[in-house]
């Protein structure tokens, strides 16, 4: 076992609750209005009668997660015991919503943030409705593969050292990529700071219940982080847990009421009981489970290595600075010494192959390894890709190629996002400050925020991702051929 | 106590016989199950689906090989995929011509439990020229440096195990190890019942694509759902019909129980449904 659990991690009290109000036979005068799916046929024959007769309301014998008493209560007091956390939040509004909730529990208006520049949407979002002015940190690049990292312990303590003021730090634990920073390092600099720590683990899940895999936030000693159980956990799509540590013992009612700020007062008890269920699986069989994802990656990532022309980088990129540790269940690939952009690859798999990967960006492409995961599907992509260099493999292409770019920042999103603002066209907006975001999607890593300048760098990059057939997502426009700007 | 076999061929349409059950086993893979029947002798039965009977695996397995072997008539290496049963492999080593057969079956217990149960229909598993390996198909297609002239996909349905074979990757990946001169046949599905035609008319696609040659071929086996089958003939060279070998094929006096040279061409003609599912049917002008 990878941690002593206090409690008996084979309970699940919400679960429990659920099966036990099926048995009741309940009358329902309450909504949801299907009414154990009686009156909606068509969409009960889809989902099914066992969904529908669980999608029910919040009640006494179910609890209510805006204000947990019984069964969310204590199976969320599981949750962070099998998570190694001093608490834990259910969130059925996404891990968007877990990344919003730690900014704005953290940061007040006004007040500053540090944040490596390379976060999710939401991360830039939070501070559009936090008001809370981010200090952007270079993540540092690897030349070869183009990708941004996870930030130097240098430069976060020149941050740190510059606004000593700052009342956060936000890290990505992994990024997209799977690269991890030096999060004990960043916890010990912050705390000294007197600085939060907020970790986003989106995609880290399962380094909670990895043995030799990367540290994660609560065992780092972070304050809160946000963790997407339904990416690599198992859970239903949309659920996700926000685990709080120690450091924040003294604002856990504050952190619930600024959760219930934006958290839908008619939780979807599918997705907690999704979460109920999941921990329990983790918790007890996780370590095997992740074991044998981790040998499928390790598999994977020699055979794409041995086809030639694609390079599936692992743990030998490792710098113990920006790129300190390394995901390995995530399957990076760099594409472009066979001369395909990533996103190019990312499209002839799904299209002629039939297998959709998580996301294709210019030089690169990343396969998820999880919980679901079976031998005959990755031998599938084994050999759709030595198929696809048979078909295509030509010489390198020779642009290198920068997925991140340091941006110029003008004003705080928050400022930008509110100011007025006209629309033009994509190629008149050099040097005007742009106030809405773009990004390719998946990742969803802004390629620009709102308050920061657009660049000539900026405009190539969009124009170059939208000629491989990148999907521009974000602007106003939904052809991203004008944007907006201050006025 | 009577017990029947059924196997559900739609939703709503189902084949069965009065069976006695031999054996019954539970591999990594799948259930494998053998039973006796009056009318079809011994039935090998794969995760509920009928895989072959004593009395028509002939037409099956003569189907899969002579049509190919009979076009190209110097084949000396041969690779199947699947066919853990070893039917195929008995059709192949009639003839002295080749020099290897290597087998790829990911699943090691079909060839035990055929050899036990089905030795008349197992081929000489033995044979210095036989090599077998257990591994996924996919893979080894992928990996091996070996080249062959001939590779038969003796392959179970689109799903479970066999999935993996109804693939572009692995037709691709295929193409690759065939040498210049190289052909491919395999079974294709029954183009009747609508589920079974989606899949006839995506593999055409994916095949078609890869292959310069690629032509379907039918027979009729009747354990199998409809009854009506179809193979494919994929190939970088030779195509089935203006490259037969008639003269060579009959020297060799191979007596076969439904293959003949006429039958040969005539398996090629395909009856109108089948070439509009594969979009090859010509249009006729109504009178």
């Amino acid at each position: 076992m990878i941690r002593e659990y206090k409690l008996n991690q084979e309970e699940t009290p919400l679960y429990d609750a659920l099966l036990e109000y099926r048995k009741q036979r309940m009358v329902s005068f309450d909504v949801p209005g299907h009414k154990q799916g009686r009156g909606n046929p068509e969409l009960t024959e889809f989902l099914g009668k066992y969904a529908m007769s669980v999608d029910v309301n919040s009640m006494k014998m179910l609890d209510n997660l805006i204000h947990p008493v019984g069964v969310i209560k204590e199976a969320q007091e599981l949750a962070a015991d099998a998570f190694g956390a001093y608490s834990a939040f259910f969130m059925t509004n996404g891990t968007t919503s877990a990344v919003q909730a730690m900014v704005l529990a953290t940061v007040n208006p006004g007040e500053k943030i540090i944040m490596p520049r390379n976060v999710h949407r939401s991360a830039i979002n939070a501070l559009i409705l936090s008001r809370a002015i981010p200090v952007y940190v270079d993540p540092g690049v690897n030349e070869r593969l183009g990708i941004p990292l996870g930030m130097s312990i240098e430069n976060i303590e020149k941050a740190i050292r510059e606004n000593p003021e700052a009342k956060a730090i936000l890290v990505n634990n992994p990024t997209y990529y799977g690269i991890c920073p030096n999060l004990k390092a960043i916890v010990e600099l912050a705390h000294q700071a007197g600085m939060k720590v907020l970790v986003d683990e989106a995609h880290g899940t399962h380094f909670y219940f990895e043995r030799k895999g990367p540290i994660s936030a609560m065992a780092a000693g972070a304050d809160l982080a946000a963790i997407s159980t339904h990416k690599t956990g198992g859970s239903l799509t949309q659920s996700s847990i926000l685990l709080s540590g120690p450091g924040m013992a003294e604002e856990q009612g504050y952190l619930r009421q600024i959760i219930n700020l934006t958290l839908t007062t008619s939780s979807s008890y599918l997705l907690l009981s999704s979460l109920d269920i999941t921990r329990k699986y983790l918790a007890l069989q996780g370590e095997n489970i992740y074991q044998r994802v981790l040998e499928y990656a390790n598999y994977a990532r020699k055979e794409i290595n041995n086809i030639g022309g694609f390079y599936a980088f692992g743990k030998a990129e490792i710098d113990h600075d920006a790129f300190f540790d390394f995901d390995q269940t995530k399957l990076s690939i760099h594409t472009r010494d066979i001369g395909l952009a990533g996103i190019e690859v990312y499209d002839i798999l799904r299209d002629e192959y039939q297998i959709q990967i998580e996301f294709g960006d210019l030089g690169n492409v990343l396969a998820i390894l999880s919980i679901g995961d079976r031998p005959v599907a990755i031998e599938r992509l084994l050999g759709a890709l030595s198929d696809i260099k048979r078909r295509y493999g030509k010489k390198a292409d020779q642009i290198a190629v920068n997925e991140y770019n340091q941006p110029k920042v003008v004003m705080s999103p928050a400022e930008a996002f509110y100011a007025k603002s006209k629309q033009i066209p994509l190629d008149q907006t050099i040097g005007k400050v742009c106030t809405e975001f773009v990004m390719c999607y998946p990742p969803g890593i802004p390629i620009l925020a709102p308050g920061e300048e657009i660049t000539a760098e900026v405009l190539e990059y969009i124009d170059y991702a939208k000629e491989k057939g990148s999907s521009m997502t974000g602007a106003e426009d939904l052809a991203t051929e004008k944007l907006n700007v201050i006025d | 106590m009577t017990m029947w076999f059924t196997e559900n061929h739609t939703k709503d349409v189902y084949f069965a016989f009065k069976v006695k059950q031999l054996y019954s086993t539970e591999s990594d893979f799948q259930q494998i199950d053998i039973y006796q029947t009056k009318d079809f002798g011994r039935v090998l039965v794969m995760d509920e689906r009928i895989m072959l009977t004593e009395k028509d695996e002939k037409i099956y397995h003569e189907m899969i090989v002579h049509v190919a072997m009979a076009v190209h008539m110097d084949a000396e290496d041969v690779l199947i995929i699947g066919g853990g049963d070893g039917g195929a492999l008995r059709e192949l080593q009639r003839y002295p011509g080749i020099k290897s057969i290597d087998m790829v079956e990911i699943d090691s217990v079909v060839p035990e439990v055929a050899q036990r149960f089905l030795p008349e229909i197992a081929g000489d598993f033995l044979d210095s020229r036989f090599t077998l390996v257990i591994a996924d198909g996919l893979k080894y297609v992928r990996t091996t440096k070996k080249k062959y002239d001939l590779i038969i996909v003796d392959s179970t349905d689109p799903f479970g195990p066999g999935e993996s074979l109804f693939t572009r990757e692995f037709y691709g990946n295929c193409f690759e190890i065939l040498r210049a001169d190289g052909l491919l046949v395999n079974q294709h599905e029954s183009p009747y019942y609508r589920s079974d035609a989606r899949e006839v008319k995506s593999t055409f696609e994916k095949t078609s694509k890869i292959f310069p040659i690629d032509k379907l071929f039918q027979a009729h086996i009747p354990t199998y759902p409809s009854g009506h089958w179809l193979f494919g003939f994929l190939s970088k060279e030779y195509d089935p019909l203006d490259n037969l070998q008639a003269e060579r094929w009959s020297k060799l006096g191979l007596d076969t129980y439904y293959y003949n040279l006429a039958l040969h061409c005539g398996s090629f003609a395909l009856p109108n449904y089948v070439l509009e599912l594969i979009g090859k049917k010509q249009n006729i002008k109504r009178r």
